[in-house]
């Protein structure tokens, strides 16, 4: 159902999306965002070696937390801003949590806006990649 | 690894000198490829029954995607796709990246079928102190995202971290 402006309140937690991507995953995430660094799938790069993993896509994630907020939306309104910091990077096959609240929901001119605050939570805790969203609501 | 990074006035002069036009194309199956990579299950992301009726003219581009540079071979950045050659770098000597982060701001649809003229500038200079790293150059680019009838329809900035 697209989410309308009168169901939530601020403070309201979005549903979380936990997500464990593997090198098959990031492969087709190469394939579809066209970012083919080695260091995002190839073991035996030298900057692979020298972490001692390939990486996830900083992008991947970015693009995680638009998903985070469409799922959220479900097309009652449309993404005006998402933003996003890479503060840590995160490896493949281990889980990452994403979710939000709803730190703002304010009108203006007439149209409803609400203001996400997005984390992309890693397997022991820490907050990876902090985003925010703006998004305007139809009804 | 600098001690002391200051902003001359020849990279200074580089802020908004805008890069050569590149086409980006959104089509049906780019948009699949992309939301199939992420790992979206919503229809609307790939059956174009749902996204019309959910009020896209096409199969929408999921959040950040903002289509695919068309692949020249020799032209193209082999690694990202993009052209190799987009628009005056600025000669600071710095040998390590790291990415910053990334903003869009979306002022209309985007969908399959469109095509977008796509061009960047650096639009921001700043040196920031690194508790390890000492001084980091940190550059902002902004692309601007410009459909098929002429309409602005993203704008994206993103900081690359030099030290």
């Amino acid at each position: 159902m697209p989410r309308i402006w009168d169901s939530f309140k601020e403070g309201d937690a979005i549903p979380e999306l936990v997500k464990k991507p593997g090198v098959t995953q990031l492969v087709k995430y190469a394939a579809g965002g066209g970012d083919f660094n080695p260091l995002h799938h190839d073991f035996a790069f030298p900057q692979s070696k020298a972490i001692g993993s390939i990486i996830i896509h900083g992008r991947f994630k970015y693009a995680s937390l638009g998903e985070l907020v469409s799922n959220w939306l479900d097309h009652g309104g449309r993404i005006k801003n998402i933003s996003c910091q890479y503060r840590g990077m995160d490896l493949p096959d281990q889980e990452m949590t994403l979710g939000g609240t709803v730190k703002r929901k304010w009108e203006e001119d007439g149209q409803k806006f609400a203001e996400l605050e997005l984390y992309v939570n890693n397997a022991k805790g820490k907050n990876t990649t902090p985003g925010t969203a703006i998004v305007c609501f139809t009804n | 690894m600098a001690e002391k990074i200051e902003i001359t006035d020849e990279w200074r002069e580089v802020i908004g000198v805008e890069s050569p036009p590149w086409t980006h194309e959104v089509t049906t199956t780019s948009v699949r490829s992309f939301a199939r990579g992420v790992g979206y299950t919503d229809l609307v992301y790939f059956d174009e029954a749902a996204a019309k009726e959910a009020g896209y003219r096409s199969l929408p581009c999921p959040p950040t995607y903002l289509g695919t540079p068309i692949f020249i071979p020799g032209v193209s950045n082999d690694t990202f796709g993009g052209p190799k050659q987009s628009g005056p770098s600025i000669k600071h000597g710095l040998p390590n990246l790291l990415d910053g982060g990334t903003e869009t701001d979306y002022h209309a649809d985007i969908c399959a079928g469109d095509t977008l003229t796509v061009t960047s500038a650096v639009s921001d200079l700043t040196v920031r102190r690194g508790r390890t790293t000492g001084d980091m150059l940190i550059i902002t680019s902004e692309t601007k995202v410009v459909n098929q009838d002429g309409e602005l329809v993203a704008t994206q900035r993103g900081q690359g971290i030099f030290y």
